[in-house]
């Protein structure tokens, strides 16, 4: 038997829907929701009352004890909106989930007063609007976890992309500055980024340059050894530029062979780069002193 | 579809390969390939493959005997238009190529292919 049928709490909202309102926004006002003023009262006035419609609608068609039938899907939909928002202005878990379960304040004293001294009728209404509510405020932490990590996701992506930059240094000269740990993924994203410029710029020679990795071992070496001849079968010759002397040292003990070019710094691996592509960088021809 | 053209421009064979390629393509092109090495006395092939979204194993060792083959016949080979995503898999592959030499376009593999005889003109002017 459906609960929808024994329960009252429909209709106590449909009813007493103004009453309910005000009392919940009150109490949302007194947990503080609004002072940080990251939400303006009138926002959290307005969500209120969508969310009580939305409330209203699901309880009076749908079964109280499961929120995921079609008749919910009005107030699920509101509750991800009302969550993602939340997670992007900086609310704290608690303070979103304030949003849903200061509900049951105003909700309870209705039902006190309508029920009364039935003290049997009393307990079950409460434990159905109590339940209700605990489904939606898990709901709704459950929505902002998610467009939480929805933001770390992004933000992890945004890193990756910004940590492997492809600087075009001249005419048909690519430089890599490659930062921190190679591993398979940044391999690939660094891979990719450089075949794409190889193909936009024209470029005839790429320079990796690996200052900024920490250590060079086996895998990180073979991740090199890759994107030098992915670049090679796209008809950019690489030189490998950056090599701290420990590195060098590392490298001969594992007995790696790299089988490229390298130079100790960029500036050397430049201008190689520039002898192989027929140019040379020149001092400018002196002005001449006037006055002597 | 019967046999990939091949274009002669100047002393270098363009070979601009658009179909899925097979067994039977590949030994034909081979075939065709080498008598119009022999035939136009060509210094240079050039093998574009920008159409080309799959380059698999089997086109990877294609490629690599025609380099062989004409290397054998004094001609330079260059694979041009290689796409950045084909590239990316023959590495995974661990095809590399070694044997033959690649360039981005058209364009820069004729360069390459004029650098080339050029230098070892150099050479044959020198030894005399």
């Amino acid at each position: 038997m459906r609960q929808a049928a024994q329960t009252i709490i429909p209709t106590l909202i449909e009813r007493d829907n103004e009453r309910i309102l005000a009392d919940w926004t009150a109490c949302q006002k007194r947990e503080g929701v609004a002072a940080r003023g990251q939400i303006s009262e009138a926002q959290l006035g307005d969500q209120s009352k969508r969310f009580l419609t939305e409330l209203r609608q699901g309880a009076a068609a749908g079964t109280l004890d499961d929120l995921s039938g079609p008749e919910w899907d009005g107030t699920r939909v509101l509750l991800d909106t009302v969550a993602g928002e939340r997670a992007v202005q900086g609310f704290s878990p608690a303070e979103t989930a304030v949003f849903v379960l200061s509900l049951k304040e105003p909700l309870f004293t209705l039902l006190r007063e309508e029920v009364g001294n039935d003290v049997e009728t009393l307990a079950r209404e409460t434990w159905a609007a109590s339940l209700l509510i605990d489904k939606l405020g898990l709901y709704t932490i459950e929505a902002f976890q998610k467009s939480r990590e929805e933001v770390i996701l992004r933000q992890q992506e945004e890193l990756l992309e910004l940590s492997t930059p492809v600087i075009q240094l001249w005419d048909g000269v690519l430089a890599l500055p490659l930062i921190g740990t190679l591993d398979s993924a940044r391999t690939q994203t660094v891979m990719e980024s450089l075949l794409e410029r190889i193909v936009t710029s024209s470029a005839e020679v790429a320079i990796i340059d690996i200052t900024g990795v920490p250590t060079v071992d086996t895998l990180v070496a073979q991740h090199l050894i890759k994107t030098v001849s992915a670049a090679r079968l796209m008809g950019a010759d690489c030189i490998i530029s950056g090599i701290r002397p420990q590195i060098a040292q590392t490298i001969v003990h594992l007995g790696l062979e790299l089988d490229v070019v390298s130079k100790a710094t960029m500036a050397d691996a430049f201008a190689l780069a520039l002898r192989r592509m027929n140019k040379a960088v020149t001092d400018r021809a002196q002005p001449k002193q006037s006055g002597e | 579809m019967g046999e990939i053209p091949i274009l002669q421009i100047g002393d270098c064979l363009l070979v601009s390969i658009q179909v899925d390629m097979h067994d039977q393509l590949a030994m034909s092109l081979q075939d065709d390939l080498t008598v119009r090495i022999v035939g136009s006395r060509a210094r240079g092939v050039m093998i574009d493959i920008s159409a080309l979204e799959i380059v698999d194993s089997f086109i990877g060792r294609m490629l690599n005997n025609i380099a062989a083959m004409s290397r054998v016949l004094d001609a330079v080979t260059v694979v041009v238009g290689m796409r950045p995503a084909v590239a990316i898999t023959l590495v995974e592959l661990g095809l590399t190529l070694t044997g033959v030499r690649t360039a981005l376009n058209v364009d820069k593999g004729l360069a390459m292919i004029r650098r080339i005889i050029d230098s070892e003109g150099d050479l044959r002017a020198g030894r005399k």
